[in-house]
């Protein structure tokens, strides 16, 4: 699971999708779909607001949690439990979201902690291999460089490698981030609301106009996130070692 | 000054480096030579303490380092490697900069110094501070290395093959623009190489290393004129005697009291001339002393008159400043036996024959540099 993929793909899905809105809208406001949908602006508003909530605490969590786990995955001394480490994580990835959201509930019980803890979980996998390829590619050359003007061990990582490695984990997190945004609606079936709340109640009333309106706002939220980080990308990694610049 | 006591490491059943004493001096330079896996890069990085010796003693200045913070002490010593090693996420000015930067320099003095540092080795600081490793030329980010490591201006200097990756032209003038700022800067440098040429253009002295013990450290002319044992006549090649004539300098070797031939000369004094110095001919110059032509004697005797009319051309003249190597090439490329020796501004200076440079090969050793 590598989040360099993603990046390289945008161009290509990313007109698609917007002609597929633009498409769907034209047709939407030439049945009248479009007006019955916007009348759960309210609704939307406030699902938008609480799905947020979800996304934005369980991204931050994976993010540090992710970040850090990757660090001290490849520190000489843990470096060997990378490789016991690397492929429980792969195998974590496999399991079914549902599965992870049920079991998450199964531990932390209904409502938001649930869904965010496994949200988070989701999220940390391809943060995780990504920071680690990340640290692992940056040349030994540089930190035996870096070890021989003496910089410290701490030193190193924030000057050095974690620059070296910032795109790739960028890339990695901007993978992770389209994943919880398009997988936060099932918070709803752990009782967590968010945007799953219109989906799944449309699916349910077999009412698509809800259904849209609860779909659309997490299609353009996928869309914003990574746009976001695709800018963070573009503008936080230094020059030298940025492939976008 | 370096002093090392004995230095030993061992991995598991391999000893890499085996009981080596030796001492560079202040402002030496010692190359550190010697077939591949034979411990030099090992006993370079014992210095620096990147490697840490099994057994025995290193002394910087008579101080035992293994007595000093090894972060501190890797921050007073230069170090360049092979493959480089610029961050490639830091501007050149930013590399340049990272020692006086752990150091907790000024920011503003440190800049101004790598400014003064690139121009050092001739690359515009208005062009180059704000670039990225990326948009340098290989030949470019060695320069960068190099003086990335004079940047606190450290007392010593570590350098491991710093030149291997470079293309040999770039080498050659590489080596040219550090041995020029090491002339000036006077730095104690430990130099790692395996080209015997490299060894014996750079070193004051060098240590010859053979499966992690020091078999030789002698000056360059020393090591070529009496190698010690069979391994060290090999390893500096069968043609050892031309590869010492690189380290003799034209101006030690060429006869100075050259007689001078001017146009307006006579055949007469020509010929006495000719019979006093043993030559078959001299070069011929005008009133500021530069040369315009050679006059053969075995023309000029038993005539008379002017020797303007019967001047040759000079087949080619060497500079006092280059070594002897360059003149015996020109020798056999212009088939002569002697060459007409000019200073920098083009006045006559001597001539350098063919057995001149055969006696000095053959005298006791002790050119040195
Ligand atoms: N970290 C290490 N672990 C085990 N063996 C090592 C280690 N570092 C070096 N060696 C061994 O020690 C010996 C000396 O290595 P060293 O790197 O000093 O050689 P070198 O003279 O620099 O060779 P080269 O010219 O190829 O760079 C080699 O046999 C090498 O395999
Ligand atoms: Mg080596």
């Amino acid at each position: 699971m590598t989040g360099v993929a993603a990046s390289e793909n945008r161009w290509s899905w990313q007109p698609i999708l917007l002609l597929l809105v633009f498409a769907l809208g034209a047709y939407g406001q030439a049945t009248g779909t479009v007006p019955s949908v916007l009348k759960h602006s309210a609704d939307v508003l406030y699902l938008v607001r609480q799905q947020l909530r979800l996304v934005g605490a369980s991204a931050a969590i994976a993010i540090v949690v992710g970040i850090g786990i990757g660090v001290v995955l490849t520190r000489p001394h843990f470096r060997r439990y990378a490789d016991i480490v690397l492929p429980v994580v792969n195998l974590g990835a496999t399991v079914p979201t549902l599965a992870k959201l049920a079991i998450a509930m199964a531990i932390l019980g209904i409502g938001a902690p649930a869904a965010i803890f496994g949200l988070a979980v989701l999220t940390l996998l391809p943060i995780v291999s990504n920071t680690i390829s990340g640290l692992r590619a940056v040349p030994e050359a540089l930190i035996d460089a870096a070890r021989g003007m003496g910089m410290t061990r701490n030193q190193i990582l924030w000057q050095v490698e974690l620059p070296n490695a910032l795109f790739v984990i960028l890339a990695g997190i901007r993978t992770a981030l389209v994943i919880n945004v398009g997988t936060a609606p099932l918070a709803f079936l752990i009782g967590a609301g968010g945007l799953g709340e219109l989906i799944f109640t449309g699916i349910d009333l077999m009412e698509p106009t809800m259904l849209l309106a609860g779909a659309i706002p997490t299609a353009l939220l996928a869309i914003v996130a990574d746009f976001l980080v695709g800018q963070i990308q573009y503008w936080l990694v230094p020059r030298g070692v940025n492939p976008l610049r | 000054m370096i002093r090392l006591e004995r230095l030993t490491k061992t991995y598991g059943a391999l000893t890499a480096v085996d009981a080596v004493d030796m001492t560079v001096g202040a402002g030496e330079v010692c190359v550190l030579l010697g077939p591949s896996g034979c411990g030099k890069t090992t006993t370079m990085r014992m210095i620096n303490r990147l490697v840490t010796p099994t057994s025995g003693k290193i002394f910087i200045d008579g101080k035992d380092t293994s007595s000093t913070d090894e972060v501190q002490l890797r921050r007073s010593i230069g170090y360049v490697i092979q493959q480089i090693g610029l961050f490639p996420n830091k501007t050149i000015e930013d590399n340049i900069c990272v020692v006086p930067d752990l150091l907790g320099w000024d920011r503003a003095k440190s800049r101004k110094r790598a400014a003064e540092l690139l121009d050092l080795v001739n690359l515009n600081p208005g062009i180059f501070l704000k670039r990225y490793p990326k948009q340098l030329s290989g030949g470019q980010q060695q320069r960068v290395g190099v003086i990335r490591a004079l940047a606190a201006d450290p007392p010593v200097l570590l350098m491991d093959e710093p030149f291997g990756a470079i293309d040999p032209i770039n080498r050659e003038v590489i080596q040219d623009e550090f041995m020029k700022l090491q002339a000036s800067l006077k730095k104690t440098v430990v130099f790692v190489s395996h080209d015997i040429d490299e060894a014996v253009k750079m070193a004051n002295r060098i240590a010859i290393f053979r499966d992690g013990k020091l078999v030789q450290c002698d000056t360059p002319d020393t090591i070529l004129a009496h190698p010690l044992n069979a391994f060290v006549a090999d390893f500096v090649g069968s043609d050892r005697a031309l590869k010492r004539l690189r380290l003799m300098s034209v101006a030690n070797v060429m006869q100075a009291d050259c007689p001078t031939l001017k146009a307006g000369d006579s055949f007469e004094r020509a010929a006495k001339l000719a019979e006093e110095h043993d030559l078959d001919g001299l070069p011929v110059v005008d009133d500021e002393g530069h040369p315009i032509g050679m006059l053969r004697f075995e023309i000029a005797r038993g005539r008379n008159g002017h020797i303007a009319e019967h001047l040759e051309s000079l087949p080619a003249s060497v500079r006092t400043s280059s070594d002897v190597r360059t003149a015996v090439s020109l020798m056999f490329a212009n088939a002569v036996t002697w060459l007409a020796c000019v200073d920098e501004s083009g006045k006559l200076k001597g001539y350098i024959t063919q057995r001149a440079i055969t006696n000095s090969l053959s005298l006791a050793t002790g050119h040195g540099k």
